[in-house]
């Protein structure tokens, strides 16, 4: 079997495509396209939204509620979405699928980016917000100067959390009928072409190691070393920490 | 000079923090705020930047109220030192340093110099400037703290137990050089400690402060040793109020008599010695006593470490009269070491002249009143 | 309901959430639910039981792999690396790439608790070492002194300190697997996630609601149970902690 999902991988055609079929590099740049516009939207709505919470320290009882949000099944709310939304487009477009898959993966990145930019900014020690102020820094300054990079490595453990769930999840849009690497996954379910269905995991999986060791070096060269103090930090495994943070769990 | 004016501080909860403080903090002058734990010390201090609100009353520096300024405008012409220097973690030390000239606009470059100057002089060498505070020791961010708040070379500084959270002897060297950087910059501070020592080392006025908020004394600190207004301030003063009052008499000369010395690292002469002779170094620096006799140093052996007796300590010639009591009561010669203001050797003195000193001098200031 | 109709400027996309009459109507779910009474039940046992088994599966396994990272420094940073990146996996993938690495059926029935089971660990692994972590030296040094064997002490003292820590780590793991394993339900398996899979289909032309809203609802309770569930069992085995609680 193995040997079969290589075979499938080392295919130029499954690469570009053919007549008939749709390739993985058209596929990946569909599942790129969604996840980065449904992460840039959630860092819009939740970076903001988080800052001002923990900043003010209003609206607190937004966050808890955020995560009863959590026990919502993704593929439920997306199939409701779809049955929704789908019937009022007409014609040759997908734009029905589209808007109810992205407002999924909106609603499933928001909360990690938002509680954990809020944890970040509220994790401040007291005291250094207090010589921000006593040094003469207006509210703002308190929040660009020292609260917001402060909060960054919480931030990026959030980005980094909603990162993966959209890319996991942007796979369930090819069962909605979209593009996307699942596609091959659902592809290869219906036709029992299962080198084709494994390859899909493959793919989606690396996909995802790539994007999480992608914003690991952002967040390297972004974070202060006074904070990370690095060295004895390792750099994977932020998403475990952003889902425990988001629940409350304190580590060490 | 700064004013607090019948200042009262209630806070939502109907805690009375502070209540109708007013009394004057001179300029160029260190006036420690002391008392116990929640007596309304820190209060007191913030309002004057601001950070707290008063209920009532007024604060001016410099016969200007402070809430004529919008408060960050205020907050940056006033150092603020505080208890756990709480610096800025994601910044190296010298950006911490530089925060308020960053803030004021200054180019980064000459921020930057003047920070580093600033660190020299707070005793923390070069290398110091590019760590991150997690790098540094506890006493080293107190030093960081300190030339963070000195950086913008405000007239006022403010500091809330800066010296709290070190062990004593780091905390005595932090005071000593807190003591000498002011004498060259002649600050008009306030400073906040629980450690009524420290407030008597450092102040040149204290202001005891009493649980609800009331100012019990305000006075030098001589007199607070000499003259506790209440059983309240005397108690909190503590024990060996006289003893340490003598550490702010500076009687007349002290009358030394030669002393005959002998060198470390040489031998003892084949004649022998006294039973107790003073060791001093290539300079006349004391080192300490030699033993001779039955059960000291026979002749010939060497006048080295393992030879010497270290337990005395030192007068100075104009210094305080406690530390003459001192050096005669812990010298085994029974002989105190007095030396000039270079630490070379002057003389020694005898407790009985000592003595006599004290006794004059407790004449004088019963009669002819305290002066600090 | 005729009268629905008379509502000026209701927005068109929303008539089908009102109460209607025909069968289609989100509403008519109990009715869905009655029609289908044991099927749904079957679905909704194989859910919960694909929730919570791969959880304890995982917490039995992350128990010595976690104590040996928070008693050890060297072995910390590997096991977090490891533990990370598994936990980066989608888990679609996973599902799918769990059969061919272990040599089973594509489609076996093993594969989502299998897959599942990984993700706990994953997860469980940091939290396990954080807990046992925040046990101080001193208790430990204590219990050591009264006389516990190592694996004694690790029963009596640490594990039940660690209890609350751990209890938050699975609350995170119990939740987020009832909606992995609806997820499951696309590709086949038996679960609530094929009531998402019927709407869907049964929706080609017009909405057909109740499976779906049924699916949304007893999986949000069978989450909320669950969560609940290790919420009391967590206090159950912490009983000192209830004077702090207060
Ligand atoms: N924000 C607040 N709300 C209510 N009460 C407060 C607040 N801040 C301080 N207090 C109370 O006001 C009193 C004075 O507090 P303050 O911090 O000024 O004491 P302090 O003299 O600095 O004590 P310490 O030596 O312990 O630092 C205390 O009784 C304290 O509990
Ligand atoms: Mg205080």
């Amino acid at each position: 079997m193995i040997g079969n999902v290589l075979r499938w991988l080392n295919d130029p055609d499954n690469w570009n495509g053919t007549q008939f079929t749709t390739g993985i590099w058209a596929q990946l740049q569909t599942h790129l396209l969604y996840s980065v516009i449904a992460v840039l939207a959630a860092l819009v709505i939740g970076l903001p939204l988080g800052l001002a919470i923990g900043h003010t320290g209003r609206a607190t009882s937004l966050i808890s509620g955020l995560n009863a949000v959590r026990a919502l099944p993704t593929v439920g709310v997306l199939v409701l979405l779809v049955v929704i939304i789908a019937p009022h487009f007409h014609g040759r477009t997908s734009k029905g699928y589209i808007i109810p898959t992205l407002i999924v993966l909106i609603l499933l990145a928001v909360p990690p980016i938002l509680s954990n930019t809020y944890a970040g900014v509220q994790n401040v020690d007291p005291a250094v917000r207090d010589a921000a102020y006593g040094m003469g820094m207006t509210g703002p300054q308190v929040l660009w100067r020292v609260e917001l990079p402060n909060s960054l490595p919480l931030i990026f453990s959030g980005l980094r959390s909603a990162t993966l769930q959209v890319i996991a999840t942007a796979t369930i849009a090819a069962y909605v009928t979209l593009g996307g690497l699942g596609r091959f996954i659902y592809d290869g379910l219906a036709q029992q072409d299962y080198p084709q269905m494994i390859s899909g995991g493959v793919l989606v999986a690396a996909l995802a190691l790539i994007a999480d060791l992608v914003l690991a070096l952002v967040q390297r060269y972004t974070v202060s070393r006074g904070l990370t103090k690095r060295f004895s930090k390792s750099t994977v495994g932020g998403a475990v920490a952003a889902d425990l943070e988001e629940a409350g769990v304190e580590h060490t | 000079m700064i004013r607090f004016d019948h200042v009262t501080k209630r806070y939502p909860d109907g805690t009375v923090a502070v209540d109708g403080l007013t009394l004057e903090a001179p300029t160029g002058r260190i006036t420690v705020f002391v008392g116990p734990s929640g007596c309304g010390k820190t209060t007191s201090l913030r309002m004057v930047n601001r950070m707290i609100e008063p209920t009532s009353g007024t604060i001016t520096i410099d016969d200007r109220d402070v809430t004529s300024l919008p408060p960050h405008e205020l907050r940056r012409t006033i150092g603020y030192v505080i208890q756990h220097a709480g610096l800025f973690p994601h910044r190296t030390v010298i950006d911490n340093v530089a925060t308020v000239p960053f803030l004021l606009g200054t180019d980064k470059k000459q921020a930057r110099a003047r920070a580093a100057e600033l660190l020299e002089r707070v005793g923390l060498p070069a290398h110091f400037a590019r760590r991150y505070p997690a790098q540094l020791s506890g006493g080293q961010q107190q030093r960081v703290g300190v030339a963070r708040a000195l950086a913008a070379d405000p007239p006022v500084m403010l500091m809330d137990e800066p010296f709290s959270a070190v062990d004593p002897v780091v905390r005595e060297q932090l005071q000593d050089q807190f003591l000498q950087l002011q004498e060259e910059l002649g600050k008009t501070i306030v400073f906040v400690t629980h450690d009524i020592d420290e407030a008597i080392k450092l102040g040149d006025q204290i202001a005891v402060m009493a649980v609800g908020g009331h100012l019990a004394q305000l006075s030098s600190p001589a007199d607070l040793l000499a003259r506790p207004i209440d059983a309240f301030v005397a108690g909190f003063v503590g024990r060996d109020r006289g003893y340490r009052a003598l550490g702010f008499a500076r009687g007349a000369a002290l009358p030394t008599t030669p002393e005959p010395t002998v060198r470390f690292g040489e031998r003892v002469p084949p004649g022998g010695l006294e039973e107790w002779t003073l060791v001093v170094d290539d300079t006349d620096q004391p080192q300490g006593w030699l033993r001779s006799g039955p059960s000291g140093s026979p002749p010939g052996s060497p006048i080295d470490d393992a030879a010497l007796f270290r337990g005395g300590t030192l007068a100075t010639q104009g210094g305080s009269l406690r530390a003459a009591l001192d050096a005669c009561l812990s010298s085994p010669s029974g002989r105190g070491v007095v030396v000039d203001g270079d630490g070379r050797l002057e003389g020694t003195v005898h407790l009985d002249a000592v003595t006599d000193l004290i006794a004059s001098r407790e004449r004088a200031e019963v009669t002819g009143g305290a002066d600090g | 309901m005729a009268d629905v109709a008379y509502l000026p400027g209701l927005p068109r996309m929303l008539p089908a959430l009102l109460p209607a009459d025909d069968n289609s109507s989100p509403w008519r779910f109990p009715q869905y639910f009655a029609d289908h009474f044991s099927e749904v039940m079957g679905w909704l046992w194989a859910h919960t039981w694909l929730s919570v088994v791969p959880v304890i599966a995982g917490l039995i396994i992350a128990l010595p792999i976690g104590w040996l990272a928070s008693r050890h420094k060297w072995a910390y940073p590997p096991m977090m690396t490891v533990s990370g990146l598994l936990y980066t996996i989608p888990s679609i993938a996973l599902f799918v790439l769990v059969p061919p690495l272990l040599g089973l059926d594509p489609l076996s029935p093993l594969q989502v608790p299998i897959a599942l089971t990984v993700y706990s660990v994953a997860l469980l692994v940091r939290v396990v070492a954080d807990g046992l972590g925040s046990v101080s030296e001193e208790t430990l040094q204590a219990a050591t002194a009264i006389g516990y064997t190592p694996v004694g002490r690790f029963f009596t003292v640490e594990l039940p300190i660690a209890v609350p820590v751990i209890t938050a780590g699975l609350r995170v793991a119990v939740v987020a697997n009832v909606s992995i394993v609806a997820v499951a339900g696309t590709i086949g398996m038996v679960n609530l996630g094929l009531l998402f899979d019927q709407g869907f289909k049964l929706s080609t032309d017009t909405p057909y609601y109740p499976p779906i809203v049924l699916g949304l609802l007893l999986c949000v309770l069978l989450a909320l149970v669950l969560d609940l569930l290790v919420i009391l069992l967590g206090r159950m085995l912490t009983p000192w902690r209830k004077a702090v609680r207060s």
